[in-house]
């Protein structure tokens, strides 16, 4: 099955002058690389056998008659018009059918649901528009968000994404996980409805904000696993992938103590020049505020305000600094990031984005006491 | 004043003369009469199929490649979400309003519908509820784009659906009056107004198909005003249904709407079943098998539409004994849909049959819409539908049962009744044209969206990544043929109209139609007012007895 559809879409490409350049189109469901997913994939294979049997006898059926029995051949028309036996034939025979294939759905069904027994927590944070990941039995805390590449290149009116490895499938902070470990997520939502899907570990699951769902993963094999978010979350819904890195144990043992080291680390404020300070900023930007405001600053008319010859962010710094820490009703507060991303930020939008105030924030100047923890 | 109106009316009975419409504009305003309203909805439901046409066009041509070229994602999600309301609530069912307008009097021996006035207020009801929906694509803040299914909290996000909201929730009531009372119309009209010979198990099974489907309607419209009224309070009056901070529920909304949509995709395909159950009869030259149980499978597929709504939320987290239990249920309409697309195949089986332009797009909705059944059978699989879920195989799926089976089965009866309803043949070839182009490029717009499904591409994307991108090509460029060749249809539909070939047809249209339904006895074009007197002889077991 899967070679003739491979050869049948080659033919359909080939017609289309597209080439074999592109090979790297699926047809089917992947197996994936979880016994869940697996599974689910025999359950899809099984079903889909299934309709194309029915599919071949029904439209068989259709098809012999269509040829046999028209009126251009001089056929004449029979006058039954009902027959309980085969009525009742065509009814139970589906029933069967249908008996048949709930029993194996309904064990992996038990399986996907079952969530006991786990050796690690990770708990997943949906966000407008990226992941957090806080991985409950150790300290581990990150986000997950789009990498800049892509991030630009899908900003930007007739940009090429073809030069962009992954593109839109990649980010800047992968989950890491061990293989053949049982992991148990926890998904929840910070604001509006998502939901995590990796195709290769079989299962996607809604992040609802205010509750939490279960769901869990073993993976067999070490790769890196691809996938995004399913519910329609807003204006940048396709531009939040997950990336899953799925390692030997030791390597991921490594990965934690590197990891658990990095956080401990404390921000470089050391100062740093304008032209670093508004590089830097870019890169805050694109990752915190880019989603509302836009590449270019513009907002969105009507519903996102202008940063462009914005008061609050062209006038005092000082007062700009604390708009970002407090938030407002309708912007979330970013006292997450720290003295250093505040600088970097703060000398970016108030001298690019269509700005020129023309000072220069230092780490230091913006730094609050406990950002240094 | 009801008696000035009986002298009035027993005036005119005596002097055996028709009164005509009123003249020039005003008659399509003021009128009361079954034929006209049923004309409106029809233009009205093809203007509105261009406009949502319009809009798909739109999301084809951004998907077309990678990257962003024409939109801004949120336009994007506006068209996605407006495409979706204009189709259903614009084009699809007020289309089928306005057949049951035509067909069900004509079909049963009455002389119209049996509250006239209604019916004229019923529509215009419709045009105002769709105008309210389409100003908002003229508003700062743009359209609703938070999806057709509203769903919370992101419909009440401030941030994500501007001033529309309100103007959505709105339209959504007026569509519902509007709806509601032409369900009530409908059943009025076959319980009360039947030619005094015909038995419920008489009647052609389109009037059947409408019966059962306008009882869902005025269960469910209801329900789904009472869930947008909700986020309506939810977001201006500070109630918290759906808001998890005040005790509320964002997955309550999803039950609700479900609640109200699976019943609601069925209203789009039962009417469908109905006429598909007229033309395939009459071009095979035999009476349409299994009757009966045709009746039965439509109302136990009507019911069970009430009672698997969770199949949509499969990833939604319910509890275990929840999934199962919506598994099992959604299993079981395969059943009775297989029963129906079995009996349309031994309807053909030993007929006689030709391949006129109405019975081309029946067979290609027999066969199509089983190919969106059998996906739809797949996705009643829980753990399977984990995988498909939100993706691009889901949009396959319900553009199969709708495009190929409902609007092409709308196609079908375009051609099927306009020689009746006009008096003037359509032009068969180029007919046959606008069929062929419809059937192939259909296929080619949306067969590549299960690859890309399955391949792991997520719905209500604007942009995707590279190995999306040549079967979104390919499915891009089936839309923009399939979208250039309801140009035809448009064409035809005038011509026909304006004259079509000059051929004069005769009463029955096509051969011996006039054994299977009660029209086809009428003169061709119809005339203005039929049925002042009820027919005695009615089709039986769906073949006109010679009494």
């Amino acid at each position: 099955m899967n070679k003739a559809k491979q050869l049948f879409a080659g033919l359909i490409l080939m017609a289309l002058g597209l080439g074999t350049a592109q090979a790297d189109y699926t047809l089917n469901l992947m197996k994936g690389v979880t016994k869940v997913s697996n599974d689910i994939y025999d359950l899809h294979m099984l079903i889909l056998w299934i309709c194309v049997a029915i599919g071949v006898v029904v439209f068989g059926t259709m098809f012999y008659s269509i040829y046999h029995h028209r009126k251009s051949k001089g056929h004449k028309a029979a006058q039954f018009h009902e027959n309980t036996t085969v009525e009742i034939v065509w009814t139970i025979i589906p029933t069967l059918i249908l008996i048949g294939m709930a029993i194996p759905a309904t064990k992996t069904m038990l399986e996907l649901n079952d969530v006991q027994a786990s050796d690690m927590t990770i708990q997943v944070t949906g966000r407008q528009w990226y992941w957090d990941y806080k991985y409950l039995n150790n300290d581990i805390h990150f986000e997950s968000h789009l990498d800049e590449a892509s991030e630009k290149v899908h900003r930007t009116v007739g940009a090429n994404p073809h030069t962009v490895p992954h593109y839109l499938l990649n980010v800047d902070k992968p989950l890491v996980i061990p293989v053949n470990t049982k992991i148990r997520f926890v998904l929840t939502s910070a604001d509006v409805i998502h939901s995590w899907w990796v195709p290769d570990l079989g299962w996607k699951k809604d992040a609802n904000p205010g509750f939490i769902n279960e769901a869990w993963t073993s993976v067999d094999k070490p790769g890196t696993y691809r996938g995004q978010c399913t519910e329609l979350c807003g204006r940048d819904h396709g531009f939040m992938p997950i990336v899953v890195i799925a390692m030997e144990q030791p390597d991921y043992d490594a990965w934690v103590k590197k990891t658990l080291e990095q956080q401990k680390q404390k921000p470089d404020l050391s100062d740093q020049t304008r032209e670093q300070l508004i590089a830097h900023g870019e890169s805050v930007y694109l990752k915190n505020c880019v989603g509302c405001h836009q590449i270019k600053g513009g907002g969105v008319p009507g519903l996102i305000p202008a940063l462009t010859g914005s008061a609050i962010a062209t006038g005092k710094w000082e007062s700009f600094d604390g708009f970002l820490r407090a938030g407002t009703s309708k912007m979330p507060k970013f006292d997450k990031l720290n003295g250093k991303e505040f600088a970097e930020l703060m000398t970016y939008v108030r001298n690019d984005l269509g700005n020129n105030v023309g000072d220069v924030l230092q780490p230091k100047q913006t730094a609050l006491p406990d950002d240094d923890e | 004043m009801s008696a000035v109106v009986a002298e009035h009316d027993d005036h005119h009975a005596d002097e055996h003369h028709d009164h005509g419409p009123a003249k020039g504009l005003l008659r399509w305003i003021i009128t009361t009469n079954h034929k006209d309203i049923g004309t409106l909805y029809l233009l009205f439901a093809l203007a509105m199929f261009f406009v949502g046409g319009a809009m798909a066009m739109v999301i084809r041509a951004e998907l077309f490649e990678p990257g962003l070229q024409f939109v801004d994602p949120a336009f994007f999600n506006s068209m996605t979400t407006m495409h979706a309301l204009v189709m259903v609530f614009g084009a699809v069912m007020p289309a089928f309003v306005g057949l049951a307008n035509w067909q069900i009097p004509l079909m049963i021996g009455a002389a119209d519908m049996a509250l006239p006035r209604m019916n004229n207020m019923s529509f215009w009801m419709l045009v105002a509820g769709v105008l309210l929906l389409a100003s908002t694509l003229f508003m700062e803040t743009g359209a609703p784009n938070a999806g057709w299914t509203f769903y919370p909290p992101l419909v009440l996000q401030p941030i994500t659906v501007g001033k529309a909201m309100p103007f959505a929730v709105f339209s959504v009531h007026l569509l519902g009056i509007s709806s509601i009372m032409g369900a009530i119309n409908i059943i009025a009209t076959i319980f009360n107004m039947r030619a005094p010979s015909m038995k419920m198990m008489d009647m052609p099974l389109f009037v059947w198909t409408w019966l059962i489907t306008a009882f869902l309607l005025i269960a469910v419209m209801p329900v789904f005003a009472g869930a947008v009224t909700m986020l309506l309070t939810d977001k201006f009056f500070h109630t918290s249904f759906f808001n998890a901070a005040g005790g509320g529920d964002p997955v309550l909304y999803q039950h609700i709407f479900w609640f109200f949509g699976h019943p609601e995709v069925y209203i789009m395909i039962l009417p469908t079943f109905g006429v598909a159950s007229t033309i395939i009869p009459v071009f095979a030259r035999k009476p349409l098998f299994g009757y009966a149980s045709m009746v039965w499978a439509t109302a136990s597929i009507a019911f069970l539409s009430f009672i698997v709504w969770a199949h949509h939320m499969f990833t939604v987290g319910m509890p275990i004994a929840g999934e199962l239990y919506f598994m099992y249920a959604t299993m079981i309409i395969a059943v009775p849909t297989g029963v129906k697309v079995f009996n349309w195949t031994a309807t053909m089986w030993k007929g006689s049959m030709t391949f006129e332009t109405p019975m081309l797009f029946s067979i290609a909705f027999v066969v199509l819409f089983t190919m969106g059944g059998f996906t739809g059978l797949m996705m009643s699989i829980a753990p399977s539908d984990f995988q498909y879920h939100d993706t691009y195989f889901i949009v396959a799926h319900f553009h199969y049962t709708l495009v190929p089976a409902s609007v092409f089965i709308l196609m079908a009866a375009g051609y099927f009744w306009l020689p009746k309803w006009t008096g003037h043949m359509y032009n068969e070839k180029i007919g046959q044209l606008h069929f062929w182009l419809s059937v192939i490029s259909v296929n080619v717009l949306f067969f590549p969206q299960h690859f890309l499904g399955l391949a792991g591409m997520p719905r209500r994307i604007p942009d995707y990544a590279i190995q999306f991108a040549d079967w979104n090509m390919i499915s891009s460029i089936g839309g923009f043929i399939f979208g250039a060749s309801q140009l035809l249809f448009l064409y035809i539909v005038i011509d026909t109209i304006r004259g079509g070939t000059g051929e004069k047809v005769s009463d029955e249209v096509w051969e011996d139609a006039a054994k299977h339904s009660l029209e086809w006895t009428l003169p061709s074009p119809v005339p203005y007012h039929t049925w002042t007197t009820p027919p005695i002889c009615v089709p039986t077991e769906h073949v006109l007895d010679s009494h």
